[in-house]
């Protein structure tokens, strides 16, 4: 890896001269600057706060140093499951950073924002059309965001034809998010039980489907990779029942132009547009998570709702039957504008080549890999695969130690432990935008691990030694956490 | 596709190696009747020159600060963006990473949320701050869901002087909880201390309360502190972080919990989205407390390291029994901040209070003395002030518009009481010239 300078191990508070400043701010120009003039002084800080005092060249000198420190896609390839840590095209970001777009204030009026509030219904449509449903809401900032939004209309959905139902039902391999944002939104959660390779178990459905069920919620194509085929039987069933059945979108990347939630009986389903729509993950965000509904939940789409009147576009305040809102202001919209640009680079065969070639680089890194790792669900995957370590756990090699040697070797880790479901998880995403060159590489680094845990097993439990720190004391940091600088922390 | 590496003939290679013919055959499992029979319905794919300037024009439409002096606030700010930020940021080795799962290949990430953390806490005056939540409003939804799981209480009393946008957002949050929401009013700008006193019970599980308020005006944050503490309740104080150079910090006001906006530190408007979620809390706290949080460690060798921690309490272990569902949070735009930070440092962050309050009064003082118009509050203000004008505000600041100025935010849409008043933010960035320009085109247009 290319490192920042070999033991480089500074904060910017340890880089603080006192007497040196980076800002150019402009002088005052009005008659009065003293604020001890203009307001009562109990307002005002007693001593200035201990910040940094360093030069423009120490901070970029800094962080450009930090950034040495990290793995992205720009450098390394990284398979991390559920994640679709694909490519971000470089358009995207020069087309959010046009002034009219980056340097609009939200509350500037509508007639003036014309352009902004265009892009944002055009998205919304494209977004319907891929997925089948009626409206899409633009407005959840992250993906368990706009679960909540999802859980939150279903839940006045119920309520406004009289129902009270309680609880929620979630497969016990769904993202930990969907039981958090269930939980959030009022409801109790009932785990069902998963068949062996990620199905929903439809004795155990069946056994839990009651009039105190609000809805079920599912990953498609599950967390295990694997489309649930039996789908519209499982809608029917939940319908049947009055139960709303929510898609977690995750897994998007693996069906588009394929097939659509909203034609498989799906109620709400929401998308992760830093994951399928290539907006950046930026270390843990910004992300966007838009949600889509069909047409008997729209009276309850979180507020404002964008409306088309004629040419002109506007914001809907009057819904009085509405989730009300989630966020400030109207939604991610420097994401929004990357996934619209996206969505017009690709175009539908584009779209659908996406899923594809998605689908055929996990397949191609499962059949090269199954040799070497138990594969946890049989038959093609879809645009991920989930593999154990069962067999290097005999010899003392964990899916932890593998990640750490797969970061030695160049690459960023599979999500790991994840499936709950699957012993010694690895799980593997290579998305459409990788080559055959950079599997294979890949997967010879695998192959060469799972010889290694047989052969020389300490290699991988001294693992990582190319990184800028070595295994970390996580349990340390636990028990007596240490989250801020102070002046003797050094 | 020029996303898309692979040939058709590395694809065929590849379909030869898992033993199938077509990638048709790798989708056997979707059955037919659910599939897409169709293309999808979008638009057909524009080359990038095209895209280019079909995008440019459509930005065009909108009125944005660099066409027009910008005096809207209310959650949104106009501050100066400092260079280096958009460069930096804009490495790939931040922007395409992701969530430090690995942290020995996460050090950069890590080490500058531990900035970040450390910057918060210093600014706002308190303990620990977290890794950043989605924006200010839910931001505040979730401190008061935290203060009912610390408190076992189910009431929250919200100051009127909370920008009415967040208190939408906490309510939506406080549906599934089934926590009850009680209002304080505002006197002369501020909230109303005997009221306020009233509002809380021994129900009350915490007091929210913004400084500077909505309206613009200061707080007695510290007598709203006594309040909350002498009914058993947590006081929560919205601030913006960028105020914090100069105002005294919450934490030393007696707040329990810091939260706000904090796009103001080197965030784009963008018409709203990302902004920034600033979250700090007292020590005793921080088990609670929702989203991510990073800590110092040390590695197999004894140096130092940074690692997520406390996880804990996050929905990837505790699942439905978690702090909060928040998962991807918005550690770029952290990220900014923090670089903001580290340029403005000491010094520059007071110089920022300093302008931006010299040239509001300055801006206050001068429209007050149009005639008809007025200053609605007395009470002191820091960036922000509510006028009160002798026309529609929306007509008036239709007006200014066309002298390329966005006057500030009409009241009525949030307030039917204010219904004659427009809010007026002024930050370091507006000029006297721009002042005294708004100034004469106020005049004429209240004429």
């Amino acid at each position: 890896m290319h490192t920042a300078k070999p033991g480089y191990d500074k904060l910017i508070f340890e880089l603080s001269c006192p007497g040196r400043h980076a800002h150019s701010l402009p002088e005052c120009d009005v008659p009065v600057s003293d604020p001890a003039q203009l307001l009562p002084k109990e307002h005002l800080r007693a001593a200035p706060p201990e910040l940094p005092e360093v030069s423009e060249v120490d901070v970029v000198r800094h962080y450009s140093r930090l950034s040495q420190m990290n793995y992205g896609v720009d450098t390394h390839f990284y398979p991390l499951g559920s994640c679709t840590m694909k490519y971000n095209p470089k358009i995207n970001e020069d087309m959010a950073r046009l002034p009219g777009f980056a340097r609009l204030h939200p509350l500037t009026p509508e007639v003036a924002a014309q352009g902004a509030l265009r892009l944002m219904d055009e998205l919304s449509r494209d977004l319907a059309e891929v997925s089948g449903m009626d409206h899409v809401s633009l407005q959840p900032a992250a993906g368990a965001q706009g679960e909540l939004a999802g859980v939150l209309m279903i839940r006045a959905y119920h309520l406004a034809r009289g129902e009270r139902r309680t609880k929620v039902l979630i497969p016990d391999s769904a993202h930990g998010t969907n039981p958090a944002s269930t939980a959030l939104a009022g409801y109790s959660v009932v785990e069902l039980k998963s068949e062996q390779n990620g199905d929903v178990d439809l004795l155990d459905l069946e056994r839990h489907l009651g009039d105190d069920v609000a809805a079920f919620m599912i990953t498609q194509p599950n967390t295990l990779g694997l489309f649930e085929s039996r789908i519209h039987q499982i809608t029917e069933m939940c319908h049947a029942k009055g139960v709303q059945v929510y898609m977690d979108g995750a897994n998007f990347n693996a069906i588009l132009g394929i097939t659509r939630p909203g034609d498989l009986g799906f109620d709400v389903c929401h998308f992760n547009l830093h994951k399928t729509f290539t907006t950046p993950h930026g270390g843990g965000g910004p992300g966007a998570g838009p949600v889509g509904i069909k047409d008997h939940l729209a009276p309850f789409l979180p507020t404002p709702v964008l409306v088309k009147d004629g040419d002109e576009y506007a914001f809907d305040w009057n819904r009085p039957q509405s989730i009300g809102k989630l966020q400030a202001f109207w939604g991610n919209f420097g994401m929004l504008v990357r996934a619209w640009t996206y969505i017009r680079t690709m175009g539908p065969d584009g779209l659908r080549a996406v899923s594809d070639n998605a689908v055929l680089n996990a397949n191609y890194i499962l059949s090269r890999l199954e040799g070497e790792y138990d594969r946890s669900a049989p038959g093609p995957c879809m645009h991920e695969c989930v593999l154990s370590a069962r067999r290097q756990k005999k010899l003392g090699v964990t899916a932890t130690d593998i990640a750490k040697r797969l970061l030695d070797l160049g690459f960023y880790a599979p999500t790991t432990y994840f499936p709950l479901i699957v012993e010694e998880a690895l799980m593997i995403e290579p998305t459409e935008t990788e080559s055959k060159e950079t599997l294979d590489e890949f997967c010879d680094a695998m192959i060469q691990i799972a010889r290694e845990a047989r052969d020389n097993p300490q290699l991988i439990h001294d693992a990582p030694v190319t990184t800028p720190v070595r295994r970390l004391d996580q349990t340390g940091a636990a028990r007596q956490p240490r989250l801020k600088w102070t002046p003797q922390a050094k | 596709m020029r996303y898309i590496s692979n040939t058709p003939a590395q694809q065929r290679e590849m379909l030869a190696q898992i033993g199938v013919g077509s990638i048709e055959d790798l989708l056997a499992r979707i059955p037919t009747k659910a599939r897409l029979s169709r293309p999808l319905n979008v638009p057909a794919a524009m080359a990038e020159t095209d895209l280019v300037r079909h995008l440019r024009a459509l930005s065009a439409l909108n009125a944005n600060a660099d066409d027009y002096a910008c005096f809207l606030g209310a959650g949104s700010y106009d501050h100066s963006v400092p260079s280096p930020i958009n460069h930096l940021i804009s490495r790939g080795e931040f922007f395409t990473a992701y969530t430090p799962y690995q942290p020995e290949a996460s050090q950069g990430t890590l080490r500058s949320i531990f900035e970040y953390q450390s910057m918060m806490a210093e600014l706002t005056g308190m303990d620990v701050a977290n890794a950043s939540l989605y924006d200010g409003a839910s931001s505040v939804a979730e401190a008061a869901l935290m203060a009912h799981a610390v408190t076992e209480l189910n009431a929250i009393v919200l100051s009127k002087g909370l920008n009415p946008l967040y208190r939408q957002v906490v309510e939506t949050y406080c549906e599934g909880p089934g926590i009850r929401l009680k209002s304080a009013p505002i006197g002369d700008g501020a909230t109303d201390l005997d009221a306020l006193r009233k509002a809380v019970s021994g129900q009350t599980a915490a007091v929210v309360i913004q400084h500077p308020n909505f309206f613009g005006c200061l707080e007695d944050v510290k007598a709203a502190a006594d309040i909350a503490h002498a009914a058993g309740a947590l006081l929560i104080v919205v601030a913006d972080p960028v105020n914090l150079g100069l105002l005294t910090p919450p934490g030393a006001l007696g707040a329990d919990l810091v939260v706000g906006e904090g796009q103001g530190l080197g965030v784009p408007m963008s018409f709203g989205g990302p902004n920034l979620g600033v979250f700090a809390a007292k020590q005793e706290l921080v088990r609670r407390m929702p989203g991510r949080l990073v800590g110092a460690t040390v590695d197999l060798d004894g140096q130092r390291g940074f690692v997520l921690t406390l996880q804990t309490r996050e929905q990837h272990i505790r699942r439905e029994k978690a702090t909060s569902n928040i998962c991807t949070n918005v550690a770029l735009c952290a990220l900014m901040a923090t670089i903001y930070v580290a340029i403005m440092g000491k010094v520059g962050i007071r110089k920022v209070g300093e302008l931006s309050t010299a040239k509001a009064h300055y801006a206050a003082e001068t429209f007050a003395k149009i005639p008809g118009v007025r200053l609605r509050f007395t009470a002191p203000f820091f960036k922000e002030f509510t006028l009160e004008l002798p026309k529609s505000p929306e007509r008036v600041a239709k007006r200014l518009m066309k002298e390329k100025i966005l006057a500030g935010v009409p009241l009525k849409a949030f307030d039917r009481a204010q219904k004659d008043c427009l809010l007026v933010a002024v930050t370091e960035k507006r000029t006297r010239g721009e002042i005294d320009a708004y100034a004469a085109a106020l005049a004429a247009a209240v004429a």
